[in-house]
């Protein structure tokens, strides 16, 4: 069965948000939850509740890029003090750690930063084509339902949407 | 208890007798208005950017000939070398290394508006914090351009790159020097792309506004293809969150870096163990006054009263208060360590300063930093935007010389009494330099403002959305009380 995409556009998160619900509760044959995405001009962090909890990694990427970027930051520096291991130091250490701390922790930082950036653009998905469904009004004042589901599931999908004073509802037209 | 049941009587009969209705007196004390609608803040701030008042354009041509003539002096002290600046021994870091303090510190109100305030889930930092941020980027960039004036030979900037020299010999990682250069490029590249997501999604509204043109072409390129789905979202608020997490403690690194410069020399006066503090609490107050300098001029120039509202200018004036209250303390702590300390050559820097020929400029800076911020402890001064714009000006003033009397005294009057030498007074190539980049910041400050969203379209409708969510469940809440 070929699938296609409609949008539905709401004025509101509280229609929007009656509406997934009831999707979610008619269980509807051809559509399967996990292919409705919500656009919204602002974060709505009541959205876990109705979507359920989804999960964000970023934070593991910037685990990783700190300790990355922490670990070549001391060892670029201590390797390089280490050059001058036949050199007299005057009793001093070869590799002192306080001084290395500063720039060992800005290393760190950097390598968390960008790290974490690169990890937000894969698990955002960025950069991203457009959708084949988009309006430009999602970023004004609506919010967008999103869904993706066979062919003979739209008419109840778009039942559902009518319900809860849907303001437009833009389908995908048929390939 | 009669006299509180009194005074709740008076109060109320005042409220009453009050010539202004009270949903007015209200609205007047909100922060923002819960009605805006969305559309209009999409509107509002798009407009911004592309009909400013004319004053807008009156700035950036001063800006431009501020930064001329440092162009100027730039090219003279390049062909001539750097005796031109009168910056010679012992006058070895002159204004470029206290101008250089200055913008580093200024650098540090993105910082704290968006990243600790963020953290702090104090939400009317929203309206004003994206052009806190572009005030971090661009005074970093400018003090960046001080470092290269001061070596003079600008390609010697290779020296404080992390990377080995033809005999296979590192820069010394322990030197201060080299910490610094580390710092600000982290900081600087960090703010830049704290800046830079954080404006992701008002750049897609910037993008779906546009129907051609170059604008269109370059918001469609940044936005990154961004639609806000929920996954989108998601991901962005921990993103946002994290880095800001990383940001707050290397703010704090940057500037106690600085201080090392200081600290870890041999100068009398800069060894005090308190000079990291110090600094980064300098660092603070000039920041949060240049906020309110900017604050003024953005509300004016680009028509934001309703975004950049009196209640919240109000609480950037406490915040700045506090903070100019801690560095008077730290201040005093300074001096007091130096005085009770058994190092007479660091006494003797201080004498200088107090009495000495430095004497006009150290009091200037008591005064524009300790004195006149004691203004915005009155009430009536909180918003009277006049006053405030003037005080923002003395405060930064206080805090430019706070820099140049960290620098210039210690080494008008170091260890060895041959050294000294007090009536060095910097060449006019020095001064240019400083007023430049006050003229270059600008240019950078105002073009990035009619570029790109100065207000923050998604927050501000954030904090409209959970202001009425919040107003929605209050009123629910008292009516079922009756």
């Amino acid at each position: 069965m070929s699938q296609r995409h409609l949008l539905a556009l709401f004025n509101n998160f509280e229609d929007a948000e009656a509406a997934i619900y009831e999707l979610r509760a008619a269980d509807i044959k051809g559509f399967k939850f996990d292919d409705l995405t919500l656009k919204s001009p602002i974060e709505h962090h009541e959205v876990e509740s109705v979507l359920g909890q989804r999960s964000a990694n970023v934070q593991w990427f910037s685990l990783g890029g700190s300790l990355v970027g922490g670990l070549l930051g001391f060892f670029l520096i201590s390797g390089s003090q280490a050059n001058f291991y036949a050199q007299m130091k005057g009793g001093k250490p070869i590799v002192p750690f306080p001084p290395n701390f500063v720039l060992t922790f800005e290393m760190c930082v950097l390598g968390g930063v960008f790290i974490t950036i690169l990890g937000f653009l894969i698990c955002a998905g960025l950069p991203a084509k457009r959708s084949p469904l988009y309006n430009a009004k999602v970023s004004e004042d609506q919010i967008g339902v999103l869904v993706k589901a066979d062919e003979s599931a739209m008419p109840k999908i778009k039942g559902v949407f009518l319900n809860h004073d849907v303001l437009e509802i833009q389908e995908e037209v048929s390939k | 208890m009669e006299k509180d049941t009194n005074e709740s009587a008076a109060w109320t009969k005042r409220e009453n007798e009050s010539p202004i209705p009270k949903h007015e007196r209200r609205a007047s004390e909100k922060d923002i208005r819960e009605s805006i609608a969305w559309a209009k803040i999409n509107q509002d701030v798009l407009k911004s950017m592309e009909t400013p008042r004319k004053l807008y354009w009156v700035i950036l041509f001063f800006a431009f000939a501020a930064f001329s003539v440092g162009v100027g002096c730039e090219v003279y002290q390049y062909q001539n070398g750097m005796g031109v600046s009168n910056k010679n021994n012992p006058h070895a870091w002159g204004l470029y290394i206290s101008t250089f303090i200055f913008w580093i510190g200024m650098s540090h109100s993105g910082t704290l508006l968006s990243a600790i305030l963020h953290l702090m889930h104090a939400d009317w930092r929203k309206p004003i914090f994206r052009f806190a941020e572009a005030l971090t980027t661009f005074s970093l960039m400018t003090a960046g351009l001080f470092v290269m004036v001061h070596l003079g030979r600008l390609w010697q900037f290779y020296y404080s790159v992390p990377y080995p020299d033809e005999r296979g010999l590192w820069p010394n990682f322990q030197s201060p020097l080299l910490w610094d250069a580390m710092a600000i490029f982290t900081y600087l590249s960090s703010s830049i792309l704290f800046l830079y997501i954080g404006m992701i999604p008002d750049l897609a509204i910037c993008r779906d506004h546009l129907h051609e043109g170059w604008r269109k072409n370059l918001y469609t390129w940044l936005s990154l293809g961004w639609e806000g789905t929920d996954r989108q979202w998601r991901n962005f608020r921990v993103t946002y969150l994290t880095i800001a997490c990383f940001l707050i403690p290397l703010a704090v690194s940057v500037h106690s870096i600085v201080a090392a410069d200081f600290a870890m020399s041999q100068q009398p006066g800069w060894h005090v163990t308190s000079f990291p503090a110090y600094f980064v609490a300098g660092a603070l107050y000039s920041g949060c006054s240049a906020i309110i300098t900017l604050f003024i001029i953005l509300r004016y120039v680009f028509k934001f009263e309703e975004y950049m509202t009196l209640p919240i200018l109000k609480k950037t004036v406490r915040l700045t208060f506090a903070i100019a209250m801690i560095w008077t303390y730290l201040n005093a702590v300074e001096f007091a360590s130096v005085w009770y300390s058994h190092d007479q050559a660091s006494k003797d820097v201080l004498i200088q300063k107090v009495i000495g020929p430095f004497a006009p400029f150290w009091w200037g800076m008591i005064f524009c930093g300790s004195v006149v911020p004691l203004t915005l402890a009155f009430k009536r001064f909180q918003t009277n935007i006049p006053v405030l714009f003037v005080v923002s000006l003395l405060l930064n003033l206080g805090m430019w010389l706070e820099r140049w009397m960290i620098v210039a005294p210690t080494f008008s009057h170091g260890y060895y009494p041959w050294t000294w030498d007090h009536d060095q007074w910097p060449g006019f190539v020095q001064w240019g330099m400083v007023f430049a980049s006050f003229g270059w910041f600008t240019m950078l400050f105002m073009g990035f403002c009619k570029v790109f969203p100065s207000v923050s379209m998604y927050e501000v409708k954030e904090m409209v959305y959970h202001r009425k969510l919040h107003l929605k469940k209050s009123e629910t809440a008292e009516q079922g009380a009756h």
